[in-house]
């Protein structure tokens, strides 16, 4: 296949690029894909045994990817703020991803080209999902956790209820 | 603790009685999962850490494919311990606490039954996962998909509708998958084409890393090679891809070979037979050493120019020539100044009963 910009050279490189949600895929050869600032591993290469794709972030974590502007934002959840996650790379909890979820859809696109997730779908058991209805073994798993919290809080009224409502379910 | 404990040591993999296993020694698949509404692990307190354990531990009992899983508490082992269950692939050097002079922490822990493990407070709360022989990505994600299932029905993992499962790290987001294959491609190597081939992988969206995964060396000519992305794309589709590549790379390397038995021929055979002459007659071997000679041998086994020794005793040798579990049956630390020389009484002795 020819390079879709200057149609003499053969095309090496898919380039796909997603713009006002829709998604456009460019074939290009490798002189092309640098002009448009794709890294080709032929100009990332230095040591033959590097790894390519990591030499783009190298030294740094994927946190760095994003930009400053929004540092102060805190997870209200977990108190972690977008700072944490640049310097650490690590985001603190599954709520993060809702309270910086401008800069994490912004950076899932340029980690994984996507930020959609077309995979299989999960549905959290007992959430009207049909997964959790068809368990028993979930309800016991969670009046069990409770229970649990429930004796470590003292709370020995409400331990009593939820050994009552374990015992009916074993 | 009692590794016996674990049919195969869990490392059924090594028996090589998967497909093309003498180029491909094994195929790996692993799920990031969190528990919905913990905190994930770095920044989780002990008790979270403990909470997320005992769900585990508690949907593992009750789950018909960890049912007899075999529990390993980290925090409560000795270093050299650890270290054994990192030589063998089944814990990550970061749960483990082997980074330099970390301590595993609170609630760190394995589950293994069979071929599959759960690792719990990792990176992330749940990282499944197993290893298979040779080149076997359908079947590996199908096994451990069912546990992913079966779990997820138990313990509520933290999904969301745009982004998938929800990972500590964004590089895993999404499907949570990591698909790897430990391939040998010594031919690749010796013909000088493995960096063209290790480039094209970073334009086809793979990556490739050393025999233990993240930040680890390329010794003896493994290759790790695994999806680099993991959102965007479905299961299957990253299997397929990935499937489809390293069936290119073994191709790739089997006309290397073919190269090199036209065009150098004494050269290889030379090669293959002093590297099976050292393993047999050294004395004293280091741990790199003996990954390159033990390559060389493979190179020769595969090419049929060596009449043995087998794969599954190469296999063998690429585990328990490392320092803990050399140190473990001699009865010595790891940091032994004779561990080379109990390494080579080691080869020989296997090689010699191979032979015999």
């Amino acid at each position: 296949m020819l390079c879709d910009n200057c149609k003499e050279r053969d095309a090496i490189i898919n380039l796909t690029q997603v713009e006002h949600d829709s998604k456009v895929t460019l074939h290009l050869c490798e002189q092309c894909a640098q002009q448009k600032g794709v890294e080709t591993g032929g100009s990332v290469l230095k040591s033959p045994l590097g790894n390519f794709l990591g030499a783009v972030v190298k030294g740094s974590t994927p946190g760095a990817l994003v930009p400053a502007s929004g540092d102060t934002l805190r997870c209200a959840s977990c108190g972690s703020t977008l700072r944490d996650f640049r310097d650490s790379g690590r985001l603190g909890c599954d709520r993060c991803y809702e309270s910086f979820d401008t800069h994490l859809r912004d950076l899932l696109r340029r980690l994984h080209g996507s930020s959609q997730h077309v995979g299989e779908r999960y549905e959290v058991p007992g959430e009207g999902g049909v997964l959790g209805a068809h368990d028993p073994r979930s309800r016991l798993l969670d009046l069990k956790a409770q229970l649990r919290r429930a004796v470590e809080g003292e709370n020995f009224e409400l331990a009593a209820e939820l050994r009552d409502q374990i015992r009916v379910l074993e | 603790m009692d590794l016996s404990l674990l049919p195969d040591g869990g490392m059924r993999w090594l028996d090589a009685s998967g497909p093309k296993s003498t180029i491909v020694l094994s195929t790996r698949i692993r799920l990031a999962r969190n528990v919905r509404g913990i905190p994930f692990s770095q920044r989780a307190k002990d008790a979270d850490r403990m909470a997320v354990l005992e769900r585990v531990s508690d949907a593992a009992a009750s789950s018909d494919h960890l049912g007899s899983a075999v529990a390993f508490h980290l925090d409560q082992m000795d270093r050299s311990e650890r270290q054994l269950l990192h030589e063998r692939h089944l814990v990550s050097k970061e749960l483990a606490g082997l980074e330099r002079e970390s301590r595993p922490r609170p609630g760190a822990a394995l589950l293994v039954q069979d071929q599959v493990g759960v690792m719990v407070n990792e990176e992330d709360h749940l990282r499944l996962h197993g290893m298979w022989s040779g080149f076997d990505l359908e079947d590996a994600y199908a096994e451990v998909e069912a546990i992913d299932a079966e779990l997820g029905r138990l313990v509520p993992f933290a999904f969301h509708p745009e982004f998938g499962y929800l990972t500590s790290c964004p590089t895993n987001a999404g499907t949570g998958l990591r698909a790897s294959v430990l391939i040998h491609l010594p031919g690749l190597v010796l013909t000088k084409e493995i960096n063209k081939v290790l480039q094209g992988l970073s334009q086809v969206g793979l990556t490739f890393r050393g025999l233990y995964g993240e930040n680890s060396e390329v010794v003896g000519n493994f290759f790790q090679l695994s999806n680099q992305t993991t959102l965007g794309k479905t299961e299957d589709e990253l299997i397929d891809h990935l499937g489809k590549i390293v069936r290119q790379v073994v191709e790739y390397e089997e006309q290397a070979r073919d190269v090199l038995l036209r065009t150098a021929p004494e050269e290889v055979e030379d090669k293959t037979w002093r590297a099976y002459g050292l393993l047999k007659h050294a004395r004293r071997l280091s741990f790199e050493e003996t990954m390159n000679l033990l390559s060389g041998v493979r190179l020769g086994v595969g090419l049929k120019l060596l009449p043995g020794p087998g794969v599954y005793t190469l296999n063998k040798l690429l585990i328990y020539t490392q320092p803990a579990h050399l140190a473990a049956m001699d009865g010595r630390s790891t940091g032994d100044r004779e561990l080379p020389t109990v390494r080579a009484a080691f080869v020989r002795r296997l090689l010699e009963e191979e032979s015999s």
